[in-house]
């Protein structure tokens, strides 16, 4: 299955994720990304693609 | 699918269009044409880390060369869309090339707003990463610059500036420039912001004239005042690139004015994306057009949707939601603080550099947020906005927050 990777060091808390995808993200009391959920379904790609876009400083990425 | 969708503008919204477009499995034929040399770039750095030196070129790129084949899109930089022929479904080209389309991609954006001040040389605009580069060398080598305009941007210049060791002032013809987007007393708290970096701020009073010449050049204020300094920069807004529809016959007024499915007024296959884009917003109930980096990623998702998906067309209604790193502040601003009458702050105690302030609309409703450097409260209001709230409820989700506090 593919696989959600975030990279807490350029992660700002902007939070676009979240409000994309809450399944998948959350935001800790630091103000950093949480991958709730590292593995997706095809059936969710399409969601987790446009969470990923959303991201203003490419934080996130899926690895197959 | 055998059609084919052109894209105007390769920044955020036309780079994130093609990518949503994709995503959602459009199978046609993407072509990209751009005015600039480069490939897609990132703008907010170009007034934060990049202007600094503490992020490098290769974090601006928006999408890398792999990418871009992975796409399958056709990219024509360094050309311009010159004009475009909706009965005939046709781009003309600055170079003369014509192109037939099915779909069109309005993603022109906008461009800084020009000085009304001239001076022989000096005075900078930041708008593109060319502006970036050439401010970038020249703050390197000035001792002080006179920012004209306190918004977002003109702030981050001048924190860059600070940076840089720069004697720094801002002008602006209103006496709390922050005010005018979070009500004076939040605004004010910008204003000692600058104070507290050592920034000089001349609110409240506009720019008559600027004489001289790089190096050595005067700002002469409204009330008669002189600064001098090696350097300006200019950041006063922008204005919409939309001089080659023109002659389309398409409604333009302040951007390319769009129905709620953000296609071009009358036009089924004709849609505008981010800054350009001037759409109908189903819930503020008028026509808004809205110059933040979230809006293009949004709006690019929703044309997206609406183009594999004419069947089941989404009506675009964001919350709009903004960043900006001033000094040690990061600041996030999440629906609509500007029509509110009324607000509180919530302060951290545990820490001073940290607040929110909540805003209510005239019927006592949550409208707005802003947060400086406390992204869970920006995150647990902002998923709020998009339905009627009490103010108490956000109030209540932040007060969980604060120290001591469970949760
Ligand atoms: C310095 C700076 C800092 C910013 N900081 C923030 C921030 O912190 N947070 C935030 O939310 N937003 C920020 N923004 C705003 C954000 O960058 C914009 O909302 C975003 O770039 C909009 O993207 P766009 O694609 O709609 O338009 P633009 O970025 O304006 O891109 C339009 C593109 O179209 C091209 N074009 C124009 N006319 C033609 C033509 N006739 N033919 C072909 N191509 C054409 C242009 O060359 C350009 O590449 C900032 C902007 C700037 C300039
Ligand atoms: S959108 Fe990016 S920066 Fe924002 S919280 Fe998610 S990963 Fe972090």
């Amino acid at each position: 299955m593919p696989v959600i990777k975030a990279d807490l060091d350029l992660c700002q808390g902007y939070a676009n994720c979240v409000m994309e995808a809450p399944k998948f993200f959350d935001i800790s009391d630091d103000g950093v990304v949480v991958v709730l959920q590292e593995e997706f379904a095809e059936e969710n790609r399409a969601k987790v693609e446009a969470a990923v876009r959303s991201c203003p400083v490419s934080a996130l990425r899926i690895e197959e | 699918m055998g059609s084919r969708t052109v894209v105007v503008g390769a920044s955020v919204g036309g780079t994130k269009t093609v990518q949503a477009l994709r995503s959602q499995g459009y199978a046609g034929e993407l072509l990209v044409v751009e005015a600039e040399p480069h490939l897609p770039y990132d703008k907010p750095p170009l007034s934060k880390g990049y202007l600094t030196g503490t992020l490098g070129r290769d974090r601006l790129n928006l999408v890398s060369d792999a990418e871009i084949k992975d796409l399958a899109v056709g990219v024509k930089l360094g050309v311009r869309a010159k004009s475009l022929d909706v009965a005939a479904n046709e781009l003309a080209l600055e170079d003369g090339e014509r192109i037939a389309f099915d779909n069109l991609i309005v993603a022109s954006g906008v461009r800084a707003r020009p000085s009304p001040w001239q001076a022989k040389d000096g005075v900078h605009l930041l708008r593109t990463l060319d502006d970036a580069e050439m401010l970038k060398k020249n703050l390197q080598n000035s001792r002080s610059v006179v920012v004209v305009g306190g918004g977002f941007i003109g702030a981050e210049v001048a924190a860059a500036a600070r940076h840089f060791g720069l004697d720094v002032s801002i002008v602006d013809p209103l006496e709390v420039p922050i005010g005018r987007v979070l009500g004076d007393p939040v605004g004010k708290l910008f204003t000692r912001l600058h104070h507290l970096n050592d920034v000089a701020t001349h609110f409240g009073n506009g720019v008559e004239a600027i004489t001289g010449t790089k190096g050595n050049l005067t700002v002469e204020l409204t009330d008669g005042k002189l600064l001098s300094c090696d350097l300006v920069v200019v950041g006063i807004g922008a204005v919409p690139n939309t001089e080659w529809l023109a002659s389309s016959g398409l409604l333009i007024e302040n951007g390319l004015v769009c129905d709620e499915y953000c296609r071009a007024d009358g036009q089924a296959n004709i849609f505008g994306v981010g800054d350009v884009a001037r759409w109908y917003h189903p819930r503020q109930r008028e026509l808004v057009r809205v110059e933040h980096w979230t809006n293009a990623v949004e709006q690019a998702a929703c044309v997206a949707h609406n183009i594999t998906n004419p069947k089941d067309l989404t009506r675009y209604a964001p919350v709009p939601y903004v960043w900006s790193d001033q000094y040690d502040w990061k600041i996030q601003i999440a629906g609509e603080t500007a029509r509110a009458s009324d607000y509180v702050v919530v302060e951290d105690p545990s820490n001073e550099n940290r607040f929110a302030a909540v805003y209510a609309d005239h019927s006592g409703l949550f409208c707005g947020v802003a947060t400086v450097n406390w992204p869970r409260a920006m995150i647990q209001c902002r998923r709020l906005l998009d339905s009627e709230n009490a103010i108490s409820i956000p109030l209540n989700l932040l007060n969980d927050l604060l120290p001591g506090r469970p949760g």
